[in-house]
């Protein structure tokens, strides 16, 4: 297997020095009968060896798009990749021919879906869905395939994995069926997982048991995790640093306690504001002034000014606000960062 | 399962007497003068006639002749026909060929409906898949008795590629031009049902899930979609097999095929009530078998289908 992993090291152009995952302005419109829908425009931000970056947003900010867009799988038609990298160890993905970009699938770069139900074949055994990595990438027998399919559903505990490797997605709880989904994500050991809110579908219970199951496999494997969700709490208890997306770019990136005390962006702070807290209880909670704006129309300048309670007329024009350099390893596209952070 | 198979089977017994029934009161009601149809243009003589309402029993109610002919039926007598042939030796030469007929039917448009339904899924909206939409609608508004001789006069006696006309014994070969013929009736709702199945799933997110694990092309199609594409399908092709089987009227007259559709015909013309209802008792028969097939079928490729 090593051998394996070594050939692949063929990659042309690979450096190990260089970041293990880095994407350059990214964007990404939805070409479709009623307009072109830009639904990410100008994403940025990078990952290390056993760093865990949390994508932050609300929905049709773009981030599963840019998740999508990484792992290769973007639907197209419609989506259409305009502009921007995505290096992995240097290697530019969006230059690879297909047949070894998808080599790069699974093998370094692998993917946890939010609904496991819907995400996993319902006909076929997980069993033989977790073998069919190890047949088609490593050539491996079925009998050794399947082997290889019950370690990995022990190393993800699930019970009884030798008998449970025969049942079909639909025999197991939602719990379990996410740590199928994980096993597959982790079988060929890749370097970069990528999760897209790998707990909304599950209870909190179980939410807490798989995030702990995952920042456990991940210390174990020096995997850098890119994790997608819409919920801070989450963020808050597993995550190195924040990207906080809106309308398809990284408004913000700070390291999470920083953007917790002292948000440089207003969408970051009123994010913030928007969570129930239980020392502010019977206070009416802050909402964020109505709705994210139509991926076919989006506003000039900062694409939040309509909502921002900070925003004056610089706001209004373009270019949109830079990523300004607000601290060290921190930045915020927001033209008064001072001002909200309260300097 | 066992006991899923064992309740259809109690209710095919109920299906069975309930559909022989309908078809033995069809007949009965449809029945003007059995004995001079037989006879045709002569007139039948006293005795004959005597003797002829004796043996099949004409003169009794509908009650008491469903009654002779369920227990005929039962104790493995099909009885005889009123042309004085046994029902049974007529079944027993008649359904070998219908069935190879209808099975090779079936085979030449399942393998091209799903094969040319799946490229015209994959490519939707595509030259290929807006081509095949214009053949199926020409196919499905051809009726088959423009449709049988046409192919009849273009392939087996202007080309000469295939005989004309078939035996009792007929090889696959002599049957394959009936058989395409036949194909033909089903093979457009099969392909158009199969098209729309793999668009839907190709939408499916254990579709991306596939595609994320750096499968080719070629497999998450032909062996994610497909499989999940096929449940629908399969039922469709059942359905399409016992149609084929007692539907073959039109084909096998042309053809001169002496299996079950043409045998029916000459009964159904010759007012021959013995003969009609054996054949579709084992119709009836058939029919079920068949349907329970697909029900199994179901299963084994959805697993989410249980049967307890």
């Amino acid at each position: 297997m090593t051998d394996i992993k070594a050939t692949m090291d063929a990659l042309p152009g690979i450096d190990h020095r260089a970041p293990l995952l880095q994407i350059n302005d990214l964007h990404v419109e939805f070409r479709t009968r009623d307009g072109v829908a830009k639904a990410v425009n100008g994403a940025s931000f990078w990952l290390s060896p056993g760093e865990t970056l949390a994508i932050l947003g609300e929905s049709g900010c773009g981030k599963s798009v840019t998740a999508q867009a990484i792992m290769g799988i973007l639907e197209s038609p419609p989506g259409h990749l305009t502009a921007g990298e995505i290096r992995y160890r240097g290697v530019d993905l969006l230059k690879l021919p297909e047949a070894q970009r998808r080599k790069v699938r699974a093998n370094r770069i692998a993917m946890i879906f939010q609904d496991a139900l819907s995400a996993l074949n319902p006909v076929y055994t997980v069993g033989f869905q977790l073998a069919e990595l190890f047949r088609m990438h490593r050539g491996m027998s079925r009998s050794d395939a399947k082997n290889r399919a019950v370690d990995l559903l022990d190393q993800v505990k699930i019970p009884a994995a030798r008998s449970r490797v025969n049942d079909y997605p639909h025999q197991f709880s939602g719990g379990m069926r996410q740590r199928v989904m994980i096993a597959m994500a982790l079988a060929l050991d890749p370097e970069v997982l990528i999760a897209d809110e790998p707990t909304t579908a599950l209870d909190v219970t179980v939410q807490a048991q798989i995030m702990g199951l995952l920042a456990e496999l991940q210390q174990q494997r020096n995997m850098g995790l890119v994790l997608i969700t819409h919920d801070m709490g989450v963020v808050a208890d597993v995550a190195d640093r924040i990207s906080v997306m809106y309308a398809g770019r990284v408004v913000e990136e700070a390291p999470v306690h920083d953007i917790y005390a002292r948000p440089g962006h207003p969408y970051t702070r009123a994010l913030l504001e928007s969570i129930p807290r239980l020392d502010l209880k019977g206070h009416q909670l802050n909402v964020i002034r109505g709705l994210p704006p139509a991926l076919t129309d989006i506003p000039r300048g900062c694409a939040f000014n309509p909502r921002c309670r900070y925003a004056k007329d610089p706001c209004r024009q373009d270019p949109a606000p830079p990523a300004y350099a607000i601290a060290p390893h921190r930045t915020a596209r927001c033209h008064f960062f001072r001002e909200v952070l309260g300097e | 399962m066992f006991r899923y198979i064992v309740r259809r089977l109690l209710q095919m017994i109920l299906t069975f007497f309930g559909a022989t029934f309908v078809v033995f009161a069809l007949m009965f009601a449809n029945q003007d003068d059995p004995i001079q149809a037989l006879v045709g243009e002569k007139t039948a003589s006293d005795s004959l006639r005597a003797a002829l309402t004796e043996r099949y029993h004409l003169d009794e109610g509908f009650l008491t002749q469903y009654w002779y002919y369920m227990k005929g039926l039962l104790t493995g007598d099909l009885g005889k026909s009123l042309t004085g042939r046994d029902i049974s030796e007529m079944l027993a030469d008649a359904w070998p060929v219908t069935i190879r007929l209808a099975i090779l039917a079936i085979l030449i448009a399942a393998a091209i409906a799903v094969t040319t339904g799946v490229y015209a899924g994959i490519r939707r909206g595509g030259l290929f898949d807006n081509g095949t939409l214009l053949m199926t609608l020409l196919l499905l508004a051809m009726p088959i008795v423009v449709l049988a001789p046409l192919a009849q006069l273009v392939f087996a006696m202007e080309l000469r590629w295939f005989p004309a006309t078939t035996t009792k014994n007929a090889t696959l070969y002599e049957l394959l031009l009936p058989a395409l013929v036949l194909a033909t009736t089903v093979i457009a709702t099969q392909l158009r049902v199969t098209r729309t199945s793999v668009v839907e799933n190709l939408r499916a997110d254990y579709v991306r899930t596939a595609r994320a694990k750096g499968l080719a092309p070629r497999r998450v199609t032909w062996v994610h979609v497909l499989r999940n594409s096929l449940i629908p399908v399969v039922t469709l092709i059942g359905v399409d097999l016992g149609v084929l089987m007692s539907g073959a009227i039109v084909t096998e007259e042309v053809f001169n095929i002496p299996g079950v559709g043409f045998n029916l015909a000459r009964g159904i013309r010759t007012e021959d009530g013995p003969l009609v209802v054996g054949f579709v008792s084992v119709l009836v028969i058939i029919f079920l078998i068949v349907n329970l097939a697909v029900d199994l079928l179901y299963a084994a490729l959805d697993p989410r289908i249980r049967y307890e």
